[in-house]
């Protein structure tokens, strides 16, 4: 940074104009470059023998007008289940990686169980978790059993909270000794030490996996609907069997898209912070 | 009046003895020295002291109590002790300012507004109140190891064990951390130190013990002990560290 009162010698004005010119330059070859790919593939897929049929039972602006309605009230349970998934399961999976770290032998079964529910709930595939609870446990009877929305998302938080477990945890054991020996050092508790040293530094650094796994789990919100609610790709499917024709599927499409951008925004720039901090210090 | 005592402390790694029926003794308001070759159990005798290792023979007496006792809590003994390491091992994800606060808050439940108050003095007697709102890997190395010696501080502790704390630093940020220590011992401070600078030993230390294989061989004031050893080992040291150019 140059201070206002700088006047730059010869030398870093000639540097400075070089500089300007380069990006000009750059700029415009991105810019051409672009502009004929574009061209390129406009002209190879619309010159495509089959694009006129392809465009009609993919592409059709009047069926993707009548689909919008029902796609988007599904789209909205997608939402409302990620969000509600993804706090469930982001705090099951901290509890669950706190819990294996836990020593001595009063906590053994504690740890056991954890980590037997991450073995468990790693390999089982999320479609047989669904079904289980979906169509197992009404099937029990019970007084004031929960609606099948919430049963598929408690599989939902099952599943992924076994995987964030272990990002948790790799996050925990990335920690290095020598912040535990200070922390205590200084008369923390382990639990304090947990909380105030060892975590925050432990989320930071996995916090871009996480996220990861967020935006994964946005994609698998949608199997509830093997179970019966109708999300965003069930009623692009209900839409299509009436239309016989697959433009609501591609519309769904483009809104899982739109959906996830910001998400994946967030989660490139968060990646990008934690490697900035990493290589700063 | 004797604040720490040792007597016949013992550790083992992995089948190696690396304390070996050590005694020290230390009294209020004295310094102690521990010097001797790398591996000789410096590290190790003053992380059994702060219980952060766990002793397989022998009895640590803090204050009269016995702290080896597995009964005894031992997150209360490291409050009356603060420790300070040669890689300072700052929080980086605390700013200076929360780094020592941290134990006044959470330890002694000190308010907010206090503790900072207490920080914040102690941060500007050392020079540091200007960065108190920095994280640590913006400081220099200097900086953070004087911040950690603030931050062991804040807890007003009755004993501090400082382990080659100007070790991993430049040879001109040394002084700036050894200065403390100096001022630290004027304030009437109990402090056991690991070091390699003789010369500071010399000047700072009351008593000085030499390690060697987990036994103190030799100890007494730094004038005998580096002037005129009587040991055949320390003598050796002291010859090696001579023509190192150390002393
Ligand atoms: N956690 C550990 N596990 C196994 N061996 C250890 C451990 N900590 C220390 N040791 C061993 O104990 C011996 C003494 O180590 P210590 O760190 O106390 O030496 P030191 O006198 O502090 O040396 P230096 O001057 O290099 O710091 C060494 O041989 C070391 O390898
Ligand atoms: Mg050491």
């Amino acid at each position: 940074m140059t201070l206002l009162d700088h006047v730059p010698s010869e030398a870093q004005r000639r540097r400075s104009a070089y500089r300007h010119r380069q990006t000009v330059h750059s700029v415009v070859v991105a810019a051409c470059s672009t502009a004929a790919l574009g061209t390129l593939l406009v002209v190879a897929v619309t010159g495509a023998p089959g694009w006129d049929r392809v465009r009609q039972s993919f592409l059709d602006p009047e069926i993707a007008r009548d689909a919008l309605p029902a796609v988007l009230s599904g789209l909205w349970l997608n939402v409302r289940l990620l969000v509600c998934c993804a706090v469930g399961a982001l705090l099951l999976g901290l509890v669950i990686a706190v819990l294996r770290t836990l020593r001595g032998p009063v906590f053994f079964p504690v740890r056991a169980l954890a980590a037997g529910y991450t073995y468990t709930f790693r390999g089982l595939p999320l479609i047989i978790v669904l079904y289980l609870l979906t169509l197992g446990v009404p099937g029990l009877r019970l007084q004031g059993m929960p609606p099948v929305l919430v049963l598929g998302g408690a599989a939902l938080v099952l599943t992924y909270g076994g995987y964030l477990a272990e990002v948790f945890r790799a996050g925990i054991e990335s920690v290095h000794p020598s912040q535990l020996a200070a922390a205590r050092s200084l008369g923390l508790t382990y639990r304090q030490t947990m909380r105030h040293v060892v975590l925050p530094q432990a989320v930071r650094r996995v916090a871009p996996p996480l996220l990861n796994d967020v935006v994964a789990l946005q994609k698998d919100v949608g199997l509830v609907s093997l179970a019966g609610p109708i999300d965003a790709v069930r009623a692009a499917q209900i839409a299509t069997a009436q239309s016989f024709n697959y433009t609501p599927y591609v519309v769904a499409g483009v809104l899982f898209v739109l959906l996830a951008i910001p998400l994946i925004a967030v989660t490139d720039w968060v990646t990008l912070r934690a490697a900035r901090r990493q290589s700063g210090g | 009046m004797e604040l720490l005592r040792c007597r016949g402390l013992r550790k083992e790694f992995a089948g190696q003895v690396v304390l070996d029926q050590l005694d020290l003794t230390v009294s209020e308001h004295q310094v102690v020295a521990l010097i001797g070759a790398s591996g000789s159990g410096k590290s190790t005798l003053l992380r059994c002291v702060n219980l952060l290792e766990e002793l397989d023979d022998g009895t640590i007496e803090l204050d009269g109590e016995d702290i080896s006792d597995p009964r005894v809590d031992p997150d209360r003994v490291r409050r009356r002790i603060g420790m300070v390491f040669q890689a300072y091992n700052l929080f980086p994800h605390l700013s200076v300012l929360e780094n020592v606060t941290l134990a006044p808050r959470r330890v002694h439940r000190r308010a907010r507004a206090e503790a900072e108050a207490q920080a914040r003095e102690l941060l500007d007697r050392v020079g540091l109140g200007a960065r108190a709102d920095a994280y640590p890997d913006r400081l220099s190395g200097g900086q953070q190891q004087r911040v950690a010696i603030v931050r062991a501080l804040a807890n007003s502790p009755r004993l501090m064990l400082l382990d080659e704390v100007t070790s991993a630093l430049d040879p001109e940020l040394v002084g700036e951390v050894l200065a403390m220590i100096r001022d630290l011992k004027a304030d009437g401070m109990t402090m056991v130190l690991a070091t390699h600078e003789m010369s500071f030993a010399r000047e700072v230390a009351d008593q000085v013990c030499f390690l060697d294989q987990g036994r103190v061989v030799e100890s007494g004031p730094p004038e005998q002990v580096l002037g005129e050893p009587t040991q055949p080992r320390t003598r050796q040291f002291l010859h090696r560290i001579i023509e190192a150019g150390r002393l």
